[in-house]
């Protein structure tokens, strides 16, 4: 219980002490020239009040895994289990993040109804998949079934991210900086309660499908069917967004116009154009991830796309916003620590029931990005041309 | 380059655009849900008048795009008027065929028997298109109306709708002056005939006057020596302290419960204004400052968990303190960033403090997901604040304390700097805006002004629990203060009225709150982002913008 991390705070907050001050040491100790002049500059308090919150997150990270390494409760096949798990849910979060990030590219404003769009698609595919399974024709034919189930998914949520750019973001281009943000917020809102009204407030279950029960066996350690399915599609689309992003002319385009709309405009290219054409794939990408979201959770509820889109975004930042092979990264990365996190570190701090605070560990690695590294891992310099 | 196209293009475009919005809405139900509610008794209903109130708005629609000759106009409402009348009726055909309710639950006999009012299919189909295209016809007519007529038909309909609506309300006000006078203009569900004449007739020939006079009375007030115009502020003034004083004793128990819950969400409006309204730094966390407030007060002044044993006014400060407290660490961190991010990373923050106060970890301390009860009420002398009518006064008086701050802070040097952060965040700091204590104080008055409400909350609900603190009510403020006007104190009351009070007033209204609220959000962000009570300022500002960029657009 608390009782053993009030016990070690001492410790803890002299750890943290030392490491802060070691810091502002570095940054006010001799350099040369001007450069010794800049680091010379004493940083604010808040910023060292930063440095010390910063330091002392990292040490409790580093002793809670510690502790709950050596106390060994875990196995090498549930750490295991574990990464598999954090890896498939990371690939989705990475799939999502695609909109996100190719929206704040070529628009720089975050998209914060793509989260509906996720969801939309695979609400929409439910009816589908259901009639199918009435049908038997999913039991028949699993993979035709399967293709079906994708193209209706990714078709809708293809559908709402295009009417969104046109009825909400498009009339707001100029906009000062506030308003398309708050124009999203509630085109997320009404498309949330707008499903809630069409379809019922109800979780929807998916069919379970036998082709992807059981596991496969690697050695000791086995990997669940869906699971690999999951991760082998994510793996297949992303590889195909990036082909598509980084090797044909339409992805250049839509690069070019993300660089400088006028400049892309004035090389011909019709920015217009290239912006739905932006959507249109980020909204493929949503429609595919919630596909298989809903494959790994089995179920669709209308409220099911906020919590992955801002995870999402997360990814997104983690990686480098408006850096495609960053959301990649970041997505996995993300779904890595999710998984792998409360039992790695929250339970050596003796937390009790540590998986409900995985979100928060979510919500606490975006805070962290967020203040320590804007850029994200892959550094995109987009995140300081800000106005 | 504008290609010449056949301008019945317009009239279809518009017809099938308003058809999948009244689809749209018969499905999600609100259709069902507004006809309980009757505007004329026995004539016609809430949901009814929905779908006419669309179908005249795309008839004057068409006449936007439309070359201003009357036959043309008439054609495209035509157009129009029967693609919507077709659509409806194409939604209960399909209904009848195919089993709907599978899919869309809301598709039921019900629905098809209220859209074709009771008529069966072919009489009903008949009569949608006939009706559809009497509303396109007539909305396209209005258009080319001389503007007074036009002024004076819409202001009028619109006045019966608006009484309609809002007849719980006006039912006990009248009958404070007279049960006779209630009885004439209200039955139990909607209006009576005489009553509607009534208001057509008063708000007409109010509108009229107005356009003759209304200059006149105008400058009249205006050219008034300063003594007499003050007189007349201060007299205003008067008046309305004493209708505040008075509504709760007048409304009765349901309504004072709405005034009670209405006045919260200004509470937490205001504060709110600070952040986004002054200090321009978009916090969608809002919510965590209220959970704050009201735990600290439920955690010290609680039996159940038996840690302190304060009475409501001595854990008041303590509450506030720590909500300032809270403001500032939760300020510190995102000092340095902007816009889009700084509005992620405050969601995150409030979202970290739900899954915090719900978890099982902070239970011993905080109650966990059954959160903490028996809070006891706050009471001056001996009256306890108990019922919705004294409860009332309490929080009347937080909003006039928190009102009055805001108030002189907006024009003190604090507020300036503040709206000077607001503009443009590099030329402040030049100017010699200190930034960092600017923002700090923004997020400590914001949070301090949540964590008030929040403890009037819990002290009035009796018991917290984590689920009632969830981002929704975040959105649901931020949603207040933009269409009232962001950084205007009037435009945050009017917000408050319009989206908390209207959805308890209108009980059908409160399961599409929020389809509404995006709804209304998207529509104000592009037809009046300045909100519904702007400051000078910013009206100008925004309007100016809009004009720029639709003559860059047209260039």
């Amino acid at each position: 219980m608390a009782h053993c991390l009030s016990g070690n705070s001492l410790e803890v907050a002299y750890l943290s002490l030392t490491i802060g001050l070691l810091g502002y040491k570095t940054i006010n100790s001799d350099g040369g020239g001007r450069m010794q002049h800049r680091l010379r500059e004493r940083p604010p308090l808040t910023d060292l009040l930063m440095w010390l919150i910063g330091a002392g997150i990292a040490v409790l990270i580093a002793w809670g895994s510690f502790s709950t390494l050596t106390a060994g409760r875990y196995t090498a096949r549930h750490w295991f289990d574990f990464v598999v798990f954090g890896i498939a849910q990371g690939s989705i979060y990475a799939l999502i993040a695609m909109g996100y990030t190719m929206v704040y590219g070529i628009l720089r404003m975050i998209n914060f109804a793509h989260s509906e769009v996720f969801m939309a698609g695979p609400y929409t595919a439910y009816f589908v998949a259901a009639s199918l399974n009435s049908s038997g024709f999913l039991d028949r034919q699993p993979i035709l079934s399967l293709i079906i189930i994708f193209l209706v998914s990714t078709a809708t949520s293809t559908l709402i991210a295009v009417l969104l750019e046109r009825i909400a973001y498009r009339p707001l281009r100029a906009a000062p900086r506030l308003v398309p943000l708050i124009t999203a917020i509630g085109a997320s809102f009404f498309l949330q309660y707008t499903f809630r009204g069409l379809f019922g407030s109800g979780f929807q279950a998916y069919p379970t499908m036998k082709i992807l029960e059981g596991h496969w066996l690697a050695g000791e350690f086995r990997i669940l069917k869906f699971q690999a399915v999951v991760i082998g599609a994510a793996a297949i689309l992303m590889g195909a967004l990036y082909f598509f992003v980084q090797r044909t002319r339409l992805g250049k385009a839509i690069r070019a116009v993300s660089e400088d709309k006028e400049a892309a405009s004035l090389m011909a290219i019709n920015v217009n154009k290239m912006i739905v054409t932006t959507f249109v794939i980020g909204g493929m990408a949503a429609g595919a991830a919630g596909v298989l979201y809903a494959l790994m959770f089995k179920q669709v509820h209308f409220f099911m796309g906020f919590v992955p889109g801002i995870k999402a975004f997360t990814a997104a930042v983690l990686g480098g916003i408006g850096n495609i092979p960053g959301a990649m990264l970041g997505g996995i990365f993300l779904g890595l620590i999710e998984s792998v996190g409360p039992s790695l570190f929250l339970d050596g701090l003796g937390i009790a029931a540590p998986y409900q605070l995985k979100d928060a560990i979510a919500f606490a690695m975006l805070v962290l990005v967020l203040i320590f590294r804007p850029t994200g891992i892959l550094g995109e310099r987009l995140a300081t041309k800000k106005a | 380059m504008r290609r010449a196209r056949p301008f019945w293009q317009q009239g279809i475009k518009i017809g099938l655009i308003g058809g999948i919005v009244a689809v749209l809405l018969a499905l999600v139900g609100m259709v069902e849900a507004f006809s309980q509610r009757s505007i004329i008794s026995g004539v016609i209903s809430m949901g009814h008048s929905l779908l006419l109130l669309v179908a005249l708005s795309m008839g004057y629609l068409t006449a936007k795009g439309t070359h201003r000759s009357p036959g043309r106009l008439l054609i495209n409402g035509l157009l129009s008027g029967s693609m919507m009348g077709g659509s409806v009726a194409l939604l209960v055909i399909a209904g009848t065929l195919i089993r709907l309710r599978a899919v869309f639950i809301n598709a039921s006999p019900v629905l098809y028997s209220l859209l074709t009012f009771g008529y069966d299919l072919e009489k009903g189909t008949l009569l949608l298109l006939g009706i559809g295209i009497l509303c396109g016809v007539a909305g396209s007519q209005l258009s080319i109306c001389p503007p007074l007529i036009r002024q004076i038909i819409v202001r009028a309909f619109g006045a019966v709708l608006v009484a309609g609506m809002l007849q719980d309300l006006l039912r006990p006000i009248f009958a404070a002056w007279g049960e006779k006078i209630s009885q004439w203009l209200f039955t139990a569900n909607g209006l009576t005939l005489s009553g509607s004449l009534t208001f057509f007739v008063l708000i007409g020939t109010a509108v009229y006057v107005g356009a003759q006079k209304g200059h006149a009375i105008q400058t009249g007030l205006r050219t008034l020596p300063p003594r007499s115009q003050q007189w007349f502020r201060w007299i205003g003034l008067l008046l309305l302290i004493v209708l505040l004083l008075v509504l709760p004793q007048i409304l009765g128990l349901f309504l004072s419960e709405v005034l009670t819950t209405v006045g919260l969400f200004v509470l937490l409006g205001l504060g709110l204004n600070i952040v986004v309204g002054f200090a321009g730094l978009l916090d969608l966390g809002y919510v965590a400052f209220f959970a704050i407030g009201a735990y600290t007060i439920a955690v010290l002044t609680s039996p159940e968990l038996g840690f302190f044993n304060l009475s409501f006014w001595e854990a008041l400060p303590f509450a506030i303190l720590v909500g300032v407290i809270s403001g500032i660490l939760l300020g510190v961190p995102v000092l340095k960033m902007r816009g889009d991010y700084l509005a992620i990373a405050t969601l995150g923050f409030g979202e970290i403090i739900r899954i915090l106060v719900l978890s099982d970890f902070l239970r011993p301390w905080l109650g966990g997901a059954q959160g903490i009860g028996k809070i006891p009420k706050a009471s001056i002398g001996g009256i306890e604040f108990a019922t919705p009518q004294q409860t009332y006064y309490l929080i009347l008086a937080g909003c006039l304390l928190v009102g009055l701050i805001s108030w002189r802070l907006r024009d003190s040097r604090l507020g300036r700097a503040w709206m000077a952060l607001r503009e443009d965040e590099d030329v402040a700091q030049a100017m010699g805006i200190n930034l960092v204590s600017t923002k700090l104080l923004a997020f400590a008055t914001g949070a301090g002004f949540s964590a008030l409400s929040g403890a009037i909350f819990a002290s009035k609900l009796g018991s917290v629990y984590p689920h009632s603190f969830n981002v929704m009510i975040s959105i649901n403020i931020l949603c207040l203060i933009i269409v009232g006007g962001i950084g205007s104190i009037p435009g945050t009351i009017v917000g408050a009225v319009v989206l908390v009070g209207l959805p308890e007033l209108l009980r059908e209204f409160a399961e599409y709150r929020l389809l509404v609220y995006g709804a209304a959000l998207v529509a104000m962000m592009i037809l009046r982002p300045e909100g519904l009570w702007p400051e000078a300022v910013r009206r100008r500002e925004l309007q100016e913008d809009k004009r720029d960029s639709q003559s860059e657009a047209n260039r």
